[in-house]
C-alpha cells in the first residue's frame, strides 16, 4: 500500500491541492491530520486526485468533506483528474454528507451531575414504590393460588424446587458443617482461658439455630437462585416473551413468579434446617476432637440448656427471607429492559439487593425477639 | 501465452476473479449431513442470490465461509486467503475485507448506532474520534438511517432500521465482500424495495461484491446478478435468473414459475 499525501500549491488563479496514494480507511490515519488541517479561504480550489490509486467510503469522506468546507468559505472547488469510478463515489459520499452530525456527547457538566442525582433519588423512590406494589400482587396471587390449588402450576413448582431447594442442599449442608467447626473452633480457644469448655454447646448452638444457620442459607439461596430468577426472567422479557404472555391471557405473576416464590418458601426452611443440623454436627465433632465433649454430653447439654425457642425463632425467620430473596428477584427481572446488558445489571442488583434486605430484616427480628423477651 | 485464445474468453476470465470460492465443501451436525461436496464461486463486483428451501443449509453456508461454523471437509479460498485451515493471522487480516450483516442485526445492545458502527473503526484502524465520528454518522446517511437514529440503541429502533443500522456496521471498514442473511425478511414491500435499491446503490459506488441469502424473490429480480440453489446437500444451479425458470428440477421449477415468481417477475422486468 502507498502512503497517501496531500500537497498544496498556491498560485495566482488560486489553491492547487494534490492528493495522492492509496487513501483509504486503514491508511487515512497518517494523513487525517493534515486534512483537517487545511483551512480554506474564499481563493478558488482545484483538487487534483489522479495521483489517487485507491479510494473507499472513508478516503472519499476527507476529500469531500475539504471540499465541503471549501464551498462554505466560499470558494470554488473543482476536482481534476479523477478517475470516473472515484468521481462517483465522491460524488455519492458529497449527497450523502449528513447536514449536523451527531457527536458522541461525553462531556459530563457539573448540572449533569445534579440532574442524575435527583433523577436517581425520584427513581429510587418509585422504584420502592413499585416494588411495594408488587409485593402486594404477588401475595394476593399467593393467596389466590392456595385458595385454589387447582391454579397452582405443579410441574413448575416441583422443578423450581429442584433446583432451588434440592440441588442447594450439597453447599448449604458443608457451609452449615463449617460454620459449626469454625464457631466450636474460635469458641473453644476463648473459653479454655477461664475453664468453661462446656459452654461451647450454647455458643454454637444458640448462635446456629437463632441467627447463623437461617442468615447464611438465606444468603447462599440469594446468590444462587435470585440470581438465576432475574437472569431467566429477565432474558424472557428480552424476548418479549412476557408479553406473549400477557397477549395469550397468562398472567406471567402466576405462571412464573408464583412457582419461584412458593418453592422458595417451601426450600429456604428446609435448607436451613440442614444447614442448622449440619452446623450442629460440624460444632460437636470439632468439640469432641478440641474439647473433648463427648458427643454424648453434647447432646444432653443441648437438649438442657438450648430451649425449643432458639430453634424457632431461626425457623420463624425462614418464610420471609423466603419472600424477600423471591420478591425481590422477580421484580428485577420485570424492570429488565431491551437489552443483554440490562440482564446483566438487573441480576447484581437482585442479588446485592436481596442480601441487604435479609441482612436487615434479620436485625429487625433480632430487635423484636429482644424486646418481646424470648 | 499462446495466441489461440480467443479474445473475449481472456476478457471474460480478467474480469471474473473469484473472490470467494469453496470447493468440496461437507458440512455435518451430528449424522445430519447438510453440505457434502458443495463447490461454488462468488466473482469480484457481482450480486449472488442464495435461495433454497428451509434446512438446506444456506445460512450454515454463510457461516462457514466467514468462519463461524468450522466445515468437516472441504476449502474455501476469500481473496485468495484459505479461511479454513489459513495462517491464524491471515485470517484476521481477511476479516477486516469483509462485513457482515446478520439476519436480526445483532447489534452490540449496550452500545448506541453510532457506537457500532464506530466499534470496527476504532478496533482496526489509528482515526482519531471525530474522524471516526463522522465517518459513521457517513456510514448512517449512506444506508439511509435517519440522522437521530445515531444516539439510539437498537432496542429502540424498528425492525427494519435494525436491519440497516446492521449494514452500516457491516460497512463500517469499506469492505470487498459483505455477507447479508435474509436482508429483507420481515420488512414491508415498501421497506424491502428500498432496501434493495440501497445495496443496489452502495453495490455499484462502492464496487462491492454481495453474498446474500435470501427468500425474496422481489430482491432477486431487482438486484442479484446470479442465483445459487442449495438443494440435495450441494449447489444445484447456478446462474443469472432467467435461467432458472429452464431448470428441469421440481423445486426450481415451483419456486421460479409460481405465482409470486411471475407477479415478481413482471415488477422486476419493469424496473
Amino acid at each position: 500500500m502507498t502512503r497517501p499525501s496531500l500537497n498544496s500549491e498556491t498560485s495566482a488563479d488560486g489553491v492547487y491541492l494534490r492528493v495522492s496514494g492509496d487513501l483509504l480507511t486503514q491508511t487515512l490515519s497518517s494523513v487525517e491530520q493534515s486534512f483537517a488541517a487545511y483551512k480554506p479561504d474564499d481563493s478558488n480550489l482545484i483538487i487534483d486526485l489522479s495521483g489517487i490509486q485507491a479510494l473507499d467510503t472513508s478516503g472519499a469522506w476527507v476529500v469531500a468533506d475539504l471540499a465541503h468546507r471549501a464551498k462554505l468559505a466560499g470558494a470554488e472547488v473543482r476536482f481534476q483528474g479523477a478517475l470516473p469510478a472515484y468521481s462517483d463515489l465522491i460524488e455519492t459520499v458529497t449527497r450523502n454528507i449528513p447536514e449536523d452530525p451527531e457527536s458522541e456527547d461525553t462531556s459530563r457538566s457539573f448540572a449533569d451531575w445534579i440532574e442524575s442525582l435527583g433523577k436517581r433519588t425520584a427513581g429510587g423512590w418509585k422504584d420502592t414504590l413499585s416494588m411495594l406494589e408488587f409485593l402486594g400482587m404477588t401475595l394476593h396471587r399467593l393467596m389466590r393460588t392456595l385458595m385454589m390449588p387447582r391454579r397452582l402450576r405443579g410441574a413448575a413448582l416441583v422443578s423450581q424446587m429442584e433446583e432451588t431447594g434440592f440441588r442447594a442442599i450439597p453447599i448449604v449442608a458443608l457451609m452449615g458443617f463449617l460454620i459449626g467447626v469454625v464457631l466450636a473452633f474460635q469458641g473453644a480457644t476463648q473459653l479454655k482461658q477461664f475453664g468453661a469448655e462446656i459452654f461451647v454447646v450454647e455458643l454454637i448452638s444458640i448462635s446456629v439455630l437463632r441467627e447463623l444457620g437461617i442468615l447464611l442459607t438465606a444468603i447462599i439461596v440469594a446468590g444462587r437462585s435470585g440470581s438465576a430468577f432475574t437472569a431467566s426472567i429477565g432474558s424472557m422479557k428480552v424476548q418479549e416473551e412476557i408479553d406473549a404472555m400477557r397477549t395469550l391471557g397468562l398472567d406471567p405473576i402466576e405462571v412464573l413468579v408464583i412457582p419461584r416464590v412458593m418453592a422458595l418458601l417451601v426450600m429456604l426452611p428446609i435448607l436451613g434446617f440442614i444447614a442448622n443440623m449440619a452446623a450442629l454436627i460440624g460444632g460437636g465433632l470439632m468439640s469432641w476432637i478440641d474439647l473433648g465433649v463427648s458427643p454424648g454430653m453434647f447432646a444432653t447439654r443441648l437438649k438442657e440448656n438450648t430451649g425449643i425457642w432458639q430453634f424457632a425463632i431461626g425457623m420463624i425467620k425462614a418464610p420471609f427471607f423466603a419472600l424477600v430473596i423471591g420478591v425481590i428477584a422477580c421484580w428485577q427481572a420485570l424492570q429488565v429492559k431491551g437489552s443483554a446488558q440490562s440482564v446483566g445489571q438487573r441480576t447484581t442488583a437482585s442479588v446485592v439487593q436481596s442480601i441487604f434486605m435479609v441482612i436487615a430484616l434479620d436485625a429487625l427480628f433480632s430487635i423484636f425477639f429482644s424486646v418481646m423477651g424470648v | 501465452m499462446d495466441g489461440t485464445l480467443p479474445q473475449h474468453s481472456q476478457k471474460a476470465d480478467t474480469q471474473r476473479e473469484a473472490v470467494i470460492r469453496v470447493r468440496n465443501l461437507t458440512n455435518q451436525f451430528g449424522p445430519q449431513i447438510v453440505h457434502q461436496n458443495l463447490d461454488l464461486d462468488v466473482w469480484r463486483g457481482e450480486v449472488l442470490g442464495i435461495v433454497g428451501g428451509s434446512g438446506t443449509g444456506k445460512s450454515v453456508l454463510l457461516r462457514t465461509i466467514v468462519g463461524l461454523n468450522k466445515p468437516a471437509a472441504g476449502s474455501i479460498e476469500v481473496l485468495g486467503v484459505d479461511v479454513v485451515n489459513g495462517p491464524e493471522q491471515e485470517r484476521r487480516q481477511i476479516e477486516q475485507r469483509w462485513g457482515v450483516a446478520f439476519q436480526d442485526g445483532a447489534l452490540f445492545s449496550s452500545l448506541t448506532v453510532l457506537q457500532n458502527i464506530m466499534a470496527p473503526l476504532r478496533e482496526h484502524t489509528g482515526l482519531s474520534e471525530s474522524l471516526m465520528c463522522a465517518l459513521g454518522n457517513l456510514k448512517i446517511s449512506l444506508v439511509g438511517l435517519p440522522q437521530f437514529s445515531c444516539g439510539k440503541f437498537p432496542s429502540e429502533l424498528s425492525g427494519g432500521m435494525r436491519k440497516r443500522a446492521a449494514l452500516a456496521r457491516a460497512l463500517a471498514l469499506d469492505p470487498e465482500i459483505v455477507f447479508l442473511d435474509e436482508p429483507t425478511a420481515g420488512l414491508d414491500p415498501i421497506g424491502a424495495a428500498a432496501y434493495d435499491d440501497l445495496i443496489g446503490e452502495l453495490q455499484h459506488a462502492l464496487g462491492l461484491t454481495v453474498f446474500m441469502v435470501t427468500h425474496d424473490l422481489d430482491s432477486l429480480y431487482a438486484i442479484c446478478d446470479r442465483i445459487a440453489v442449495l438443494a440435495e446437500k450441494r449447489v444445484l444451479v447456478e446462474g443469472p435468473i432467467e435461467e432458472m425458470t429452464k431448470v428441469d428440477h421440481p423445486w426450481v421449477q415451483e419456486y421460479f414459475t409460481g405465482p409470486r415468481a411471475r407477479a415478481a417477475q413482471e415488477k422486476g422486468l419493469g424496473r
